[in-house]
């Protein structure tokens, strides 16, 4: 001890927070209370005001006592707390430590209960537009449950029973307890993994703290997310969890769940032979009806007495053979007689004198021919010689030889002294070559323009 | 179901559809013989998977993969 009179905060706090605690009523305390200014921090401790019309008490709850309360507390709410007091030396407050806590009332199951349903309500999980619709005739079904217990048994027997066909797939999944939460969103998410039709999720019945698990928010939400259509069969018919709000199906308990999941096989059956009998019915119907079509009409009069169809075409046929005959001969008859009479009078005029005649004709005019071609020829040999000469002694190089020459201007021939002016160059074509000129003076002709 | 490739649900849809159209009444007699033959294929081979269906195959995950599991079923199955 010091012999300072005076105490540092630090001594002083220490020494009530020993006090408080050295006493036995302060160190597990039954407090019933309003709560009032509920904090929830991150970390998961719980941070609050218990009040009643009178006094004030802050409280805090640790995040690892926190995790054991089923509800969320809030505002308002009467609880039930069991804890200690103690005194919080940085800022000199007592407190209450709470290690649990209970809503007093109605039961905190209940209460957490109803609060996800609200929740999950409000986000629309359990709208009837979101429920799948399960396949009539499923091929493989997963089924999420325990491995042993009544349940997996009466889903798998009675899904044996009811419809063979199907291929059963058990996930082995805890469905009570710590970790079961965990065990069947797993076991949701593995069946999601596969190809199955549709998927039951059951478990037994059981107290609310058995069914715990199917409450939880995990397990609402992994069901709302599954591809395949979910069957929830939890607990016994009274029992409702979360899960069975979510699910696209609700069963009553796990057979009924197996029941609702695939066809009968006995119904599938009479089925198949009531379509069969249908069937024949309506094909037999149908065979009958066009028989007696058939009947009706190989009875009728054309087909049962054949010969009365036909018997007008013989006639005609005979008929018109006859008149066909007659009338051959006939034509006949007079083709002959024609061909007689043409006959005799060819006889009687033969062409021999005009033949003659014609031969010397032909004699004359081959002659008369010959000579014409032959007159024919001489003339125009001789144009062709008159013709020749006369084009030599037009040539201009027999003129130029005689000494005329030809002045061009720029590619013309110059025919008038208007084609040219002074200055002009002229090229002047001679027999014998050109010659390049400047024009120096025109002097027009009289008379000329 | 390796013996028969048609799988049951299909078998049965095709015979529901068949049974519908024989029974709207205006199918001609040689289609309606053809389908009442594939209809009597159909509900003989839907017939046939229901009687003899085989033991279910019931199987379990274990580590990702599927076991065979050794649920009894009072002497039902297997």
């Amino acid at each position: 001890m010091s012999t300072d009179p005076y105490l540092s905060v630090k001594a002083l706090t220490k020494y009530i927070k020993k006090k408080f605690d050295a006493d036995p009523h302060l160190r597990d305390v039954y407090v019933k209370g309003e709560l009032s200014n509920v904090k929830i921090h991150t970390s998961g401790h719980i941070y609050f005001t218990l009040k009643d019309n009178v006094a004030r008490l802050p409280g805090v709850m640790f995040s690892a006592s926190a995790k054991s309360v089923k509800f969320k507390p809030e505002s308002g709410m009467t609880v039930l707390i069991r804890g200690d007091v103690s005194v919080y030396e940085a800022s000199g407050q007592y407190q209450l430590y709470a290690q649990s806590m209970q809503s007093d009332g109605i039961g905190d199951y209940y209460l957490a209960f109803e609060q996800l349903k609200e929740k999950l309500a409000k986000e629309g999980l359990f709208n009837a537009s979101h429920k799948k619709e399960l396949p009539r005739f499923p091929k493989r079904i997963a089924v999420v449950t325990a491995q042993t217990g009544a349940a997996v048994r009466d889903i798998i027997i009675t899904l044996y029973r009811r419809y063979p066909l199907a291929d059963v797939v058990l996930f082995p999944t805890l469905v009570q307890g710590t970790g079961a939460t965990q065990s069947i969103v797993k076991s949701i998410q593995a069946a999601n993994k596969g190809e199955f039709d549709v998927l039951i999720v059951g478990r037994g019945g059981g107290s609310i703290e058995d069914l715990w698990a199917f409450n939880e928010e995990a397990v609402a939400r992994v069901i709302f997310d599954s591809r395949i259509p979910v069957i929830s069969a939890i607990g016994h018919e009274t029992d409702t969890t979360i899960a069975d709000f979510v699910s696209d199906l609700r069963a009553p308990t796990p057979t009924a769940a197996a029941e609702l999941a695939v066809p009968s096989q006995a119904e599938l059956l009479e089925r198949v032979s009531n379509y069969r009998s249908r069937m024949y019915r309506v094909v037999s119907g149908t065979v009958n009806q066009q028989k007696q079509a058939l009947n009706r009409y190989t009875s009728s009069l054309p087909l049962s007495y054949p010969e009365r169809l036909y018997r007008p075409f013989i006639e005609r046929v005979e008929r018109a053979t006859e008149s066909l005959q007659r009338e051959s001969l006939q034509h006949l008859k007079r083709s002959q007689e024609r061909y007689r009479t043409l006959d005799q009078q060819l006889k009687s005029r033969v062409p021999l004198q005009r033949i003659r005649q014609s031969e010397t004709e032909v004699a004359e005019l081959s002659r008369r021919l010959d000579y014409q071609l032959d007159q024919l020829l001489k003339s125009r040999s001789q144009q062709l010689s008159s013709a020749i000469r006369t084009l030599d002694a037009l040539s201009p190089l027999k003129i130029m030889d005689r000494g005329y020459s030809i002045p061009y201007v720029e590619g013309a021939v110059v025919k008038s002294v208007s084609q040219v002016k002074a200055g002009d160059r002229l090229t002047i074509a001679m027999k014998d070559g050109t010659v390049q000129t400047i024009v120096n003076e025109i002097n027009p002709a009289n008379g000329g323009d | 179901m390796a013996e028969k490739k048609i799988m049951f649900n299909d078998a049965m849809e095709q015979l529901e559809e068949i049974v519908r159209q024989l029974e709207q009444g205006d199918v001609p007699l040689e289609q309606a013989l053809t389908l009442y033959q594939k209809g009597m294929e159909l509900s003989k081979i839907c017939h046939d998977k229901l009687q003899n269906a085989e033991s279910q195959l019931v199987t379990m995950m274990k580590d990702g993969k599927e076991v065979p599991t050794d649920i009894e079923m009072d002497g039902n199955a297997k």
